[in-house]
């Protein structure tokens, strides 16, 4: 193999993920979610489909939510601040979110692959719908995307319900 | 250490009808007890048959048991220790995958000790050959086989802990100790830790001791809801599931597949070059396709889509659904009235099911480290001995030379039965040289992975003067593959059954079907068509769910026909009495046959299987404001509104696990009904995507569920992993039809629409990664 064409493209990358500034040297191309489980080893962020369709490594950007599968390392800016499922507790100072003690109080996981991204993206969607001055509706909890393959939506839903009370 | 013989029984508690078993104290430096696994079996139900339909064979004699009797005689010994930090620890020689069993076990665990559930500690067991086949999960029969010998083993081990505080309290009689929150009590208050009694505890030699268990009514863990163990772990990022581990070496692998399902590689025209791709290390061929072993997965997603293939066709040809439904019809057994008078009128039905998903939401995947000589496998197994005895012959290595670890899995559905991933990993690494971390695109999951086969059932009805004389269903499918052991365990089992001589396939389809009418003289039939083209296996519930359908909807059909509610009808008729208070349950609760606006209608279904019982109402809302709404990338359709889910294990211990399982299990069904299903066209499937694969997402969600546990009935848990899939699938039928006046013959309703989707290219074989995510979430 050419260790030379790997030269070319390799680059330093730095960033904060959960509080903690990262510097990774990888191609700019690799995307987001590898470089935070394969080369960082933050594993909370799960692949379900790689296609930002299933939601498994829904993480937040800047404080809003997005999807690490389908966002090249290149386009994080250095002061681009990543909060994954592990750096949530920290953003209230606590040792588990409201939104994670909802979901321990309706016992929501079954297998609990797709949990972290459920939470991150349940954290998102009442900070959006209380900026617009309002609670959460069935409508709201329809807009999730996030699969659960072991159908546990109706706690689901029940959770963020809760969640939102407290946060 | 003390050694402390044999431990007498505990004093028998008065009245209550205890069990008293066998196990063993083990020679060990603290204090270390094993059971012989698989020491009882569930008895068989009875059935009471006082009306002239004879019981079927699931009424005499149901799969779970041919389950547990298959694990009788070769059962080998699990064991279970106390650590002198007072915690107990046992590996589970059985699959966590999300049903719940781990926390499951430490509840029984900690209620025959008297110890906090805190304080036990479930592993998974590797992959342990002299268990043979009572290592595999599957049939929804952990608890079922597994709820004895655990409280046997906890029983001894209490038992062992109250001699050994005994003789360190100077002999004070074990009668006067009391065991609580994990220590020993003795009468003037004193406290003795569970933790500093294990090495005192602990046996010079294995001897076999009697234990006698807690009578039920002392049981305080067991029966009362408890939250999953795993939670924690679960909602913090924390819980480690295959591809979380670190395994020094192994890097990210992915398999570049054929465009049709099983498509050979032929030729690889670009090998040289993927390899100085950035952070690719290894390019290998290996049966199933081309594998690229890369420092990142995106890096291998990138390999695998430049990578230049020449493959073989593969073996469903150019075929489509059309072309199966042929083979299948051709493949009919007729259905043949027995002798019924001229006059009476037959009710004939035909329910055509697709082929359907049970992909886990984590992809199939594997690590595996081959080295010569030896191999180390790390995924999530359902049947692990199964798993390591045929990586070891791809491998060429005897099986005592692969280690096989069993992971928690995120899903299974039936997809960990097998373990294609790991298989391929284990080719993968031998080949390369080096560790390999193997998964599979969510693409491959869809197009290559099991499926559960296209089916029909036929059904037919004889009726006279508003009663059924007969009732014929037969069912016809695409062949399920059951070759990861679960048939072994079956027809291990069958030769001793009074069942007679059936194909694995029937016996599996008979022992799960339980005759649930009294509608006559009542037979049920199973028929499979061979094809090696698919890659097939059971989904959660097996044959149940398309069985059931075809009976529910036959049912409302008969009801309809002799002039009677369909409610009314079932409990005219329903067999037995447990299943009947489940469906008095749902309809009470859920109002049955209350008015509801144009569109909108209830239906109902029941199912009995793995001992346990079930019946579902649902309400839909099939008008246009609902079934036109629009949501990107998406099926929405009817919209099931309202659930309510009665069920009935006999013993249940862990009722918030069990309605778990029947959320999911209605979720299955919701899915089945209305939006689910793979698409054959040209030879390959057309999902690829959990956008093109409609299991149920938000917008698809009952507003209110509402899931009634019944009073535990008797001493002996049922199966519940797949119990809520068939009446909730049945329900939701039901209500559609009666909803818009047309009774559907094709499962699921949307199956014959338009795709929704645009299939994506099948070459390369996965998607790109998308750029835009910082700008669509």
């Amino acid at each position: 193999m050419s260790k030379h064409a790997k030269k070319k493209h390799a680059k330093k990358h730095t960033f904060v993920v959960n509080g903690r500034r990262v510097e990774v040297e990888v191609e700019g191309d690799v995307h987001l979610l590898w470089v935070l489980r394969d080369i960082l080893g933050i594993t909370g962020p799960k692949y379900g489909c790689g296609i930002n369709v299933c939601k498994a490594c829904t993480s937040h950007l800047n404080g809003r939510a997005f999807n690490p599968c389908s966002v090249p390392v290149s386009k994080i800016k250095p002061d681009d601040e990543i909060t994954t499922i592990e750096g949530l507790p920290a953003t209230v100072g606590k040792a588990l979110h409201p939104m994670q003690e909802a979901w321990l109080e309706n016992d929501v996981a079954q297998c609990g692959y797709c949990q972290p991204g459920q939470i991150m993206a349940a954290v998102d969607l009442v900070h959006r719908v209380r900026k617009q001055g309002r609670a959460i509706t069935d409508a709201d909890l329809d807009t999730l995307r996030n699969i659960c393959r072991c159908g546990t939506y109706p706690r689901l839903r029940e959770a963020i319900r809760d969640g939102a009370k407290q946060m | 250490m003390a050694d402390l013989g044999t431990t007498p029984p505990l004093p028998a508690a008065p009245g209550v009808g205890r069990r008293t078993l066998l196990g063993y104290v083990l020679a060990a430096p603290i204090l270390a007890v094993a059971v012989d696994w698989g020491l009882e079996t569930a008895a068989p139900a009875s059935a009471a048959a006082a009306i002239p339909t004879l019981p079927g064979v699931a009424d005499l004699f149901d799969l779970s048991d041919a389950q547990t009797a298959a694990a009788m005689p070769t059962s080998h010994l699990i064991s279970m220790e106390l650590r002198t930090d007072g915690t107990v620890h046992f590996a589970l020689p059985r699959m966590e995958v999300g049903q719940g069993i781990t926390t499951s076990t430490a509840m029984i665990i900690a209620d025959e000790m008297d110890i906090p559930v805190e304080k036990v500690v479930i592993t998974l067991a590797d992959a342990r050959p002299e268990l043979v086949m009572n290592q595999l999960t599957g049939g929804s029969n952990t608890t079922m086989s597994t709820y004895y010998p655990i409280r046997t083993a906890a029983a001894i081990a209490r038992g062992r802990l109250l001699k050994a505080a005994s003789l360190m309290l100077g002999g004070l009689p074990v009668s006067g100790l009391v065991t609580l929150g994990g220590e020993v009590i003795a009468p003037d208050g004193t406290r003795l830790s569970y933790g500093s009694l294990s090495k005192p505890a602990a046996a010079t030699s294995t001897t076999a001791v009697k234990a006698t268990l807690k009578p039920d009514t002392d049981l305080k863990v067991v029966g009362r809801p408890h939250n999953r163990i795993d939670a924690h772990a679960a909602i913090t990022g924390e819980k480690t599931f295959t591809m979380d581990l670190h395994v020094p070496g192994a890097l990210p692998t992915m398999v570049c597949r054929p465009p049709t399902i099983n498509g050979k590689v032929k030729r690889v025209k670009n090998a040289k070059a993927v390899l100085r791709m950035p952070g690719v290390t290894h390019v290998a061929t290996i049966p199933t396709g081309v594998a690229v072993r890369a420092r990142t997965f995106g890096q291998c997603i990138d390999a695998v889509r430049a990578l230049r293939v020449d493959w073989t066709p593969g073996l469903a040809g150019s075929k489509s659904d059309a072309d199966i439904t042929a083979e299948l019809k051709a493949a009919e057994i007729p259905l043949v009235v027995p002798d019924v008078p001229l006059v009476a009128k037959s009710i004939d039905s035909e329910f055509w099911f697709a082929f359907a998903g049970n992909s886990a939401l984590e992809t199939n995947c594997a690590i595996a480290d081959v080295r010569k000589g030896r191999a180390e496998i790390w995924g999530g197994f359902k049947a692990p001995i199964v798993a390591q005895s045929e990586i070891a012959a791809a491998i060429g290595l005897p099986a005592s030379a692969v280690t096989v670890h069993c992971v928690n899995g995120g899903g299974s559905f039936g997809r960990k039965l097998f373990h294609d991933a790991a298989t391929e990993a284990a080719q993968a690494s031998k080949r390369m040289g080096v560790p390999v971390k193997l998964m599979w695109h969510r693409a491959d999951d869809a197009r290559q992975g099991r499926v559960h086969p296209m089916s029909i059932a036929r059904t037919r009805a004889t009726v006279l003067l508003g009663e059924v004389l007969t009732y014929e269903q037969r069912h016809t499918s695409v062949r399920t593959e059951f070759s990861h052991g679960f048939g072994d365990v079956i027809t291990a089992a069958a030769g001793h059954l009074p069942v007679g001589d059936f194909s694995l396939a029937q016996f599996i389809y008979l022992t799960s079907q339980s005759t649930h009418y009294d509608f006559g003289v009542t037979t049920q039939m199973l028929d499979e068509v061979e094809t090696r083209a698919f890659n097939t296996g059971a989904m959660r519930n097996i044959y149940s769910p398309n069985t059931a359908v075809a009976r529910e909807l036959t049912v409302d059909k008969i009801a309809k026909a002799v002039g009677k509610d369909p409610y009314d009808f079932r409990m005219a008729t329903i067999k037995d009495p447990r299943s009947k208070a489940a469906l008095q349950k749902v309809a009470t609760v859920g109002k049955w046959g209350r008015t509801m606006p144009a569109g909108h209608a209830q239906g109902l279904g029941i199912h009995n299987e793995y001992h346990g019982f079930s019946a579902c109402l649902v309400e839909i809302d099939t008008t246009p404001a609902t079934v036109n709404r629009r949501v990107r990338d998406a099926v929405t359709g009817p919209r099931v509104t309202k659930v309510v889910f009665a069920v009935d294990v006999g013993l249940v211990v862990n009722p918030r696990g069990l309605e778990a399982q029947m959320m999911g299990g209605i979720m299955d069904g919701i899915a089945l009904a209305l939006t689910s299903s793979l698409h054959l066209s040209d030879g390959h499937f057309q999902e690829a995507s959990w956008d093109n694969y409609a299991y149920t997402r938000e917008w698809n969600v009952p507003f209110d569920v509402e899931i009634v546990i019944m009073p535990s009935t008797g001493s002996d848990p049922g199966g519940a992993g797949e119990l809520g899939v068939a009446a909730a699938f049945a329900a939701t039928a039901a209500a559609y039809a009666r909803a818009v006046g047309k009774m559907p013959t094709r499962f699921p309703i949307n199956h014959d629409q338009p795709l929704f989707f645009t299939p994506k290219p099948t070459v390369p074989p996965v998607p790109a990664s998308p750029t835009n995510g910082l700008h669509r979430y």
